[in-house]
């Protein structure tokens, strides 16, 4: 009999929990449930490239320049002239009550400058208290508003093209063009419900024997630490790969998320994710003594990796040190993987130092917890 | 050689010593009792032996496995009852026994596991959840889960504790038969028909061991005189009794009162005059292991923490 390791053993404590998790229905069900209801709820509510924001117009003539100016902003799609303002001060009103997110203010004297050719200007106030939902209203605005003016002008036909390469600013998302932000949420959301329940899960692994009372007999039975530790950590690959098929499944029907890359590609990743989530809810639980501990751990742990990540807010936005921190979180690195391959058709000559990351973390999670393992009942 | 010899066996929690220089040896086929007050160190001792628990201070051997270095094999042959049920309430009573028969790489697992059900009398309620059995039934499984695997020594940890007369009796039965096979069995109890069952008894308080032999050499050993008063109107003479000079205990047994105390001379003074009554009685009595019990209990603070 091999003290450290035995298949036999193994199949026994894995046996053993394939059972209680088919029994535990409620949990069971959460594990299915959970991802899925998330996937809908997060896909279609979050979106950093909000459209058809309320906006207040001032304007004090009626003339054909700034018709054409408003209808042209309302053709973008950002904008939604829900107030017409008839001064400044109601205007700025609207904006502090927050019952607008932008007012434009078209000058009486628009239509003459124009006309004089004499910089005609228009001022756009865009509330800024969350930058990211007004940056997609303002960078397309100066070619639109450009382009407006061309199109009313249209006689002069090549003052206009000098005008336009003035005046355009390319705007240019590359891989997402149409700016579609699900495109970018729903692959990230993969690896934020595959942490959620895979870390929550597994961190109660061990207290909930401990709070049980099982533990104790556990112990005094031949198991040894890395066969507890795998038969602990094994069985949430399972519930992980049907989170990830039903994920990758509703992607495709309710969001048409395109769907680049390699698959077999990206299931591999997402098994090194996986692996290293469900050991490291393993280790969380090598430390925590309560289940409730557990979930203190594991929230500890989930918000900075939420924000951190690049999940919430571009990766490359932040400061420094706060891109060195990201890199400890798998999620990170996965967020990498999955984008690049499912939006950008990645090989894995891409993302071989990503998957080297999350290989690094499996041993890692792996050798902490088996380190951390408490034999005994001290 | 002795299947479990410990030395000093120390164990602090905290500031707290629950367990002070435990000194013990038990023999092989031997079936020794274990008892003392609720939170006097047993559970923790047993804990110490099956290597759950790193002593402070102390070494030892169980089964002629060093305690400090070897308990991986020790774990492997003893078999281990945990005071508080600890086995899978969600599965059920066959699957918890497949589970441990595959831990303990019994085979074929089948077998060994129809053989426990048919000798428990399980047979029919073999995919009955475990947590939906009766405390009697429960400690019956454990019992019989932990002797699947055939451990040279036992250490059950009340193992008795909520059951029925009859299912103890059956239990006790079962262990000496398992001790006639050569089992070796520490049991912890609080029950004294139990601890009259053992070969021999050690009494823990506090975390010290107080005594040690069989029960009559601990009864001898504990120097106590019993006097047995019979006749009317005993509550009043035990009222008159308690706090006499000699009398150290006074307890009612059904309709005659046994009065304990440890100076015999002192005690015959106290008694002479209820003896002088015309209607009572007096009478030299046999001190029991009960009598000796409380004693011991009167004669330390109280364990619980
Ligand atoms: N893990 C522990 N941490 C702190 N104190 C403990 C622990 N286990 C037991 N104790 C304390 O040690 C004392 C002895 O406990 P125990 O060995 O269970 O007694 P017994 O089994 O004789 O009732 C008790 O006061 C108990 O509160
Ligand atoms: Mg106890």
């Amino acid at each position: 009999m091999n003290a450290v390791f035995s298949f036999a053993r193994l199949g026994a404590l894995l046996m053993k929990e394939f059972i209680q998790m088919r029994r535990d229905r409620i949990t069971f069900a959460m594990m299915l449930g959970v991802p899925l209801m998330q996937l809908v709820l997060f896909g279609f509510a979050i979106n950093s490239d909000p459209k058809s924001l309320p906006a207040a117009l001032v304007a004090t003539s009626n003339d054909q320049y700034t018709r054409a100016m408003v209808s042209a902003l309302q053709m973008t799609d950002y904008y939604r002239f829900d107030y017409v303002a008839q001064s400044a001060e109601e205007a700025e009103e609207l904006m502090a009550k927050g019952a607008v997110s932008f007012v434009v203010t078209i000058p009486s004297d628009f239509a003459r400058r124009v006309e004089r050719r004499d910089s005609p200007q228009i001022l756009i106030e865009a509330d800024a208290t969350d930058p990211s939902a007004a940056s997609g209203a303002v960078s397309t605005l100066s070619t639109v508003a450009s382009q407006a003016l061309l199109r009313e002008q249209g006689m002069q036909a090549e003052a206009a093209e000098t005008a336009k390469t003035q005046l355009q600013v390319v705007v240019h998302k590359r891989y997402n063009p149409e700016g579609i932000s699900q495109y970018n949420i729903v692959p990230g959301l993969l690896g934020v419900i595959l942490q959620m329940t895979m870390v929550m899960m597994t961190s109660m692994a061990l207290t909930r024997e401990t709070e049980r009372g099982t533990m104790e007999n556990l112990l005094a039975m031949p198991a040894s630490p890395a066969e507890i530790m795998l038969g602990k950590v094994l069985p949430f690959l399972v519930v992980g790969a049907v989170q990830v098929a039903v994920v990758l499944v509703a992607a495709k029907l309710l969001f048409a998320i395109p769907f680049i890359g390699s698959l077999s590609l990206l299931l591999s990743a997402v098994l090194v994710f996986v692996l290293s989530l469900v050991l490291l809810g393993y280790t969380i639980s090598t430390m925590a003594r309560t289940q409730m501990q557990a979930m203190q751990l594991t929230f500890f742990f989930f918000l900075p990796s939420l924000l951190l990540s690049g999940f919430m807010f571009p990766y490359r936005g932040m400061p420094d040190w706060a891109q060195v921190l990201g890199e400890i979180f798998p999620l990170t690195h996965f967020l990498r993987i999955v984008r690049a391959v499912m939006l950008k058709g990645a090989d894995f000559q891409a993302i071989a130092g990503e998957v080297s990351a999350l290989v690094l973390f499996v041993f890692l999670f792996a050798g902490l917890a088996l380190f951390r393992f408490r034999r005994t009942l001290d | 050689m002795n299947a479990i010899e410990v030395h000093n066996l120390v164990k602090r929690f905290g500031t707290k010593t629950v367990v002070d220089h435990v000194t013990m040896s038990v023999a092989e086929g031997e079936i020794v009792g274990f008892l003392g007050p609720n939170g006097s160190g047993k559970t923790t001792t047993i804990r110490i032996m099956c290597g759950l628990l790193t002593p402070d201070e102390g070494d030892g051997q169980v089964l002629g496995y060093d305690l400090l270095t070897d308990s991986l094999k020790i774990k492997r042959e003893v078999g281990y009852m945990t005071q508080k049920f600890s086995f899978y309430e969600d599965l059920t009573i066959g699957e918890n026994l497949e589970f441990v028969a595959r831990l303990y790489q019994l085979q074929p697992v089948e077998e060994h596991v129809a053989r426990t059900l048919e000798e428990l009398g399980l047979t029919t309620r073999r995919d009955q959840l475990a947590g939906t059995l009766s405390g009697g039934w429960k400690q019956r499984l454990a019992l019989a889960a932990c002797i699947m695997h055939k451990p040279k020594l036992l250490l059950l940890d009340e193992p008795t504790a909520g059951v029925d007369p009859k299912a103890r009796r059956e239990f006790w039965d079962e262990i000496h038969r398992l001790a006639r096979d050569g089992l070796t069995v520490l049991v912890s109890t609080h029950y004294m028909d139990e601890a009259e069952r053992c070969h021999r008894i050690s009494y823990i308080s506090y975390g010290k061991l107080l005594a040690t032999g069989t029960v009559d050499e601990v009864i001898a050993n504990a120097g106590l005189s019993t006097f047995v008063v019979s006749g009317p109107r005993l509550n009043e003479v035990a009222a008159a009794l308690e706090g006499k000079p000699g009398v150290e205990q006074v307890a009612p047994f059904g309709t005659t009162l046994h009065v304990v105390g440890s100076d015999r001379k002192l005690l015959e003074a106290s008694l002479k005059e209820i003896k002088a009554r015309k209607d009572t009685k007096v009478e030299p009595g046999e001190t029991s292991l009960e009598d000796v019990f409380i004693q011991f209990m009167a004669g330390s603070k109280d364990n619980m923490a």
